[in-house]
């Protein structure tokens, strides 16, 4: 549903002689697939250990489903990404249901706002954040108690788009 | 606050949806995501707990009072039970409009048929009132 799922990425140097059981190390990965998490996984991986895809394995990549994915939550996301002059980091709130919603959220914001691609974007963390710790207007505006608010530019579409009419017998209104 | 807009986007509201497949249905707004999303909910209409977006959606007159933020499906189905709002929604001018369209989209011949003789009946005592009715004016 979600463009990206989270997955849960496990991978080792391989065995040798010195090191017959090296150390796991684990990686939670936001990608659209499980091809490009485990890419994405040796990419951070070589960055933080000296590990890589030629000299490793994977030992296990899980998707990880969200527990509770009708219930909204606001995420925080602590990421670095790479403008056109350096590189800078950033935190961002979202209000979503599942974390890889509000990560896909976060891509196709920093794309927008930033003209940062995927490529350029490493999400350093995300977590749930409680309504009393919101840091941006943006999210404090929507969780208000008793919050309501008009829809004031009603644009009336059919269902389908085969069934939009090319002549109609009255100007539509926009009033809700 | 609102002013002329009566009809709000709030936990409460009972809106029917308009695309997808739960088409026709009504649910009621159990929370709200942001500007453009809302998770809505119809235990008593056959509407499984989801997201939906405004755009998908018409917002109605009807609003359960008091409805408690992010509530279950199970209680919510006793609120609307006690607060009857499947039928309010089913009395309601709109939803009779919406039933005759479909009626009328799903006769059959014979009902067509049925249909115009039954036309044809009132037409002839209405008719016929009328002209005698024209006659004593004149």
């Amino acid at each position: 549903m979600a463009r990206l799922h989270e997955y849960q990425v496990i991978g080792r140097r391989l065995p040798t002689e010195n090191e017959p059981t090296p150390k796991l190390f684990r990686m939670r990965i936001f990608a659209p697939n499980e091809v490009v998490a485990k890419s994405r996984y040796w990419y951070f991986l070589s960055k933080l250990h000296k590990a890589k895809r030629a000299s490793g394995e994977i030992v296990s990549v899980n998707e990880i489903f969200e527990a509770k994915p009708l219930n909204v939550k606001n995420f925080g996301i602590w990421l670095r990404y790479d403008s056109r002059s350096g590189t800078h980091n950033m935190y961002k709130e979202y209000r979503e249901t599942t974390r890889a919603a509000a990560v896909s959220s976060c891509y196709q914001d920093m794309a927008a706002r930033h003209r940062a691609r995927f490529s350029s974007v490493q999400i350093i963390r995300v977590a749930e954040v409680n309504t009393a710790d919101v840091r941006r207007p943006y999210i404090q505006q929507l969780i208000q108690p008793g919050l309501k608010f008009p829809l004031p530019h009603r644009i009336t579409r059919p269902a389908k788009r085969s069934d939009r009419a090319l002549i109609i017998a009255k100007r539509p209104s926009t009033f809700y | 606050m609102s002013g002329s807009f009566q009809r709000l986007v709030e936990v409460g509201r009972v809106v029917l949806i308009n695309s997808g497949s739960d088409a026709g249905k009504i649910a009621t707004i159990v929370e709200i995501v942001d500007h453009r999303r809302a998770i809505v909910d119809g235990p008593t209409t056959n509407v499984k707990r989801q997201v939906v977006p405004f755009n998908n959606v018409v917002l109605t007159d009807i609003v359960v009072k008091s409805l408690p933020r992010a509530i279950g499906s199970k209680r919510l189905a006793v609120f609307l039970e006690k607060n009857q709002v499947v039928e309010a929604w089913q009395k309601s001018a709109w939803a009779k409009k919406i039933d005759a369209r479909q009626r009328r989209a799903n006769l059959s011949d014979f009902d067509r048929f049925k249909l115009m003789r039954l036309k044809k009946q009132q037409r002839n005592i209405v008719d016929r009132q009328v002209a005698l009715l024209k006659k004593e004016r004149a």
